[in-house]
């Protein structure tokens, strides 16, 4: 039976789809059975930061309508075999989104799957009211800055009282702290805050910092989830936070100043 | 536009006790209430409960009630609780019909209270402590709580953009950096506590501070905040 993890913000432009392709790719490397879903009908962009985009024919919505079956629609990642990529619908609304058509086809999905990642909208409506209601885990990508933070605590509140776990008196929603866009510098000078501001603040078990890198942007700009990236800072945290979401003890990397080292510093490298 | 006329609306409204107003001691406690926190009873509405009153079935003992209070600075608009004769006798002297509620003026302590000599029904202390609540999650942004005739217990945060109310006081064992509001329905002896005291706003029956108004000496500090003289006072705990 897979777990379902829905990665939500409030804020947009925070990092989700970034971040939903990320671990979504790290769990296969782990040799997880893992599909990524994408819940922002009408915005459809996980496809194209997994680099599928040409091979989209049936979507979630099709689906959802039983006009297409889970296996025409379901995207095999060329580079992990254990990854599905499931797009949406980049021409209907998220009304499409009818909550018992959802139902059917996540308990379709577990019995294939160890994860489902479902990529939520931003906002605080239907979209992402639908994409988190089935969570068994909550992965809340969060900018160090106030805003970012205040809607990642709204939507902790709304895990605790919409989601299915808690309208059924279940156990509640497991949720976890993704901070992303970290930049130690720009914490040292005050300009962000830190990973204790934020904590203090949202009081949820920290999974993963994520560094301000270059590398994402050109990940997603390429299709290729960051983690693929064996370079890349951003693709590290990202794997390290998927190993402390499976339970192993991983020290935090990045919340500290890098030293330069003296060949860099000489070469005038970051 | 024809349903713009009639809109509704819910106002906090203090309720007096028709047999109250026979007691001697009634005016003077009355008086001295009023003293303490004059603007908080300027022109305030006032409905007369006859739940326990036999008489004011004629217009005329409205009416004298109604001055009564008129001298105290309150306004008697209505009565709740009436007997088909009391209620023609009240509407006869311009006051309203109020639809009787469940709840027990939430005041325990006022002067009105403690001078009552009618036999009301006995409240088990077991009751009001039913009506108090406890929360022990963090309070996330966008939350309301509100606790209806009692206490409110917080052992976890109060986040920034959630609001905490209370008929009674209010405790949070834990930062407040939301709002919060005691004695929502009017009740000057509610008190607000907390460990660390960082709100956007506090309120004691409709007396508030926003963040900008409290001293800064006070921030991130453990504070209990009371009503005194009409002011919001703020204490090191």
């Amino acid at each position: 039976m897979a777990r379902i993890i829905v990665l939500t913000s409030g804020k947009g432009g925070v990092g989700k789809t970034t971040s939903a392709a990320a671990i979504a790719a790290a769990l296969a490397l782990r040799g997880k059975r893992t599909v990524v879903i994408d819940f922002d009908v009408g915005l459809r962009n996980l496809d194209l930061v997994m680099g599928c985009e040409r091979r989209v024919v049936f979507d979630f919505i099709n689906v959802i309508n039983g006009d297409a079956k889970l296996n025409q629609a379901l995207i095999k990642d060329k580079r992990n075999d254990n990854l599905y990529i499931f797009p949406t619908s980049q021409t209907r609304d998220k009304d499409a989104l009818k909550r018992d058509g959802v139902e059917r086809v996540l308990e379709e999905l577990k019995d294939d799957f160890d994860y489902i990642v479902c990529d939520s909208p931003a906002g605080i409506e239907h979209g992402a009211i639908t994409a988190l209601y089935f969570a068994d885990s909550a992965v809340i990508v969060t900018n160090p800055e106030v805003s970012s933070v205040r809607d990642s605590d709204r939507i902790i509140g709304i895990l605790a009282s919409k989601s299915r776990r808690a309208e059924r008196n279940l156990e509640p929603v497991d949720v976890h702290l993704l901070l992303t866009r970290y930049s130690m510098e720009r914490v040292k000078r005050g300009e962000m805050l830190s990973v204790e501001d934020v904590n203090e603040i949202l009081s949820i078990p920290l999974l993963g910092v994520i560094p301000e890198s270059e590398s994402v942007l050109r990940a997603s700009n390429t299709g290729t989830p960051v983690v693929f990236d064996h370079e890349s800072p951003a693709g590290r945290a990202y794997i390290d936070a998927v190993a402390r979401f499976l339970g192993e003890q991983r020290e935090m990397r990045f919340v500290k100043p890098e030293r330069r080292s003296f060949f860099r510093a000489l070469l005038g490298k970051a | 536009m024809a349903a713009n006329l009639v809109q509704g609306a819910l106002f906090t409204v203090m309720v007096v006790r028709a047999e109250m107003l026979r007691d001697p001691a009634f005016e003077t406690e009355l008086a001295q209430q009023v003293q303490r926190s004059p603007r908080f009873f300027l022109n305030a509405p006032v409905v007369l409960d006859l739940r326990a009153a036999a008489e004011f079935t004629h217009e005329g003992e409205f009416i004298e009630a109604r001055d009564i209070l008129r001298r105290y600075t309150l306004m008697l608009i209505g009565v709740q609780n009436a007997q088909p004769a009391q209620l023609e006798a009240a509407s006869a002297a311009g006051l309203a019909s109020f639809a009787p509620t469940a709840t027990q003026p939430s005041r325990p302590r006022s002067a009105a209270e403690q001078s009552q000599s009618a036999p009301a029904p006995p409240q088990p202390a077991a009751s009001n402590a039913a009506k108090s609540r406890l929360v022990t999650q963090p309070v996330r942004s966008g939350t309301q709580i509100y606790v209806r005739g009692g206490d409110l217990v917080v052992t976890a945060p109060v986040s920034a953009g959630a609001e905490i109310m209370a008929d009674g006081n209010i405790h949070v064992y834990s930062a407040l950096r939301g709002r919060a509001l005691a004695g929502a329905s009017g009740d000057i002896e509610a008190r607000i506590f907390c460990s660390r005291l960082e709100a956007e706003l506090v309120s004691i029956a409709g007396h508030y501070l926003v963040s900008d108004q409290l001293p800064p000496e006070h921030r991130g500090l453990p504070v209990q905040i009371a009503l005194v003289d009409d002011r919001l006072t703020i204490e090191r705990n």
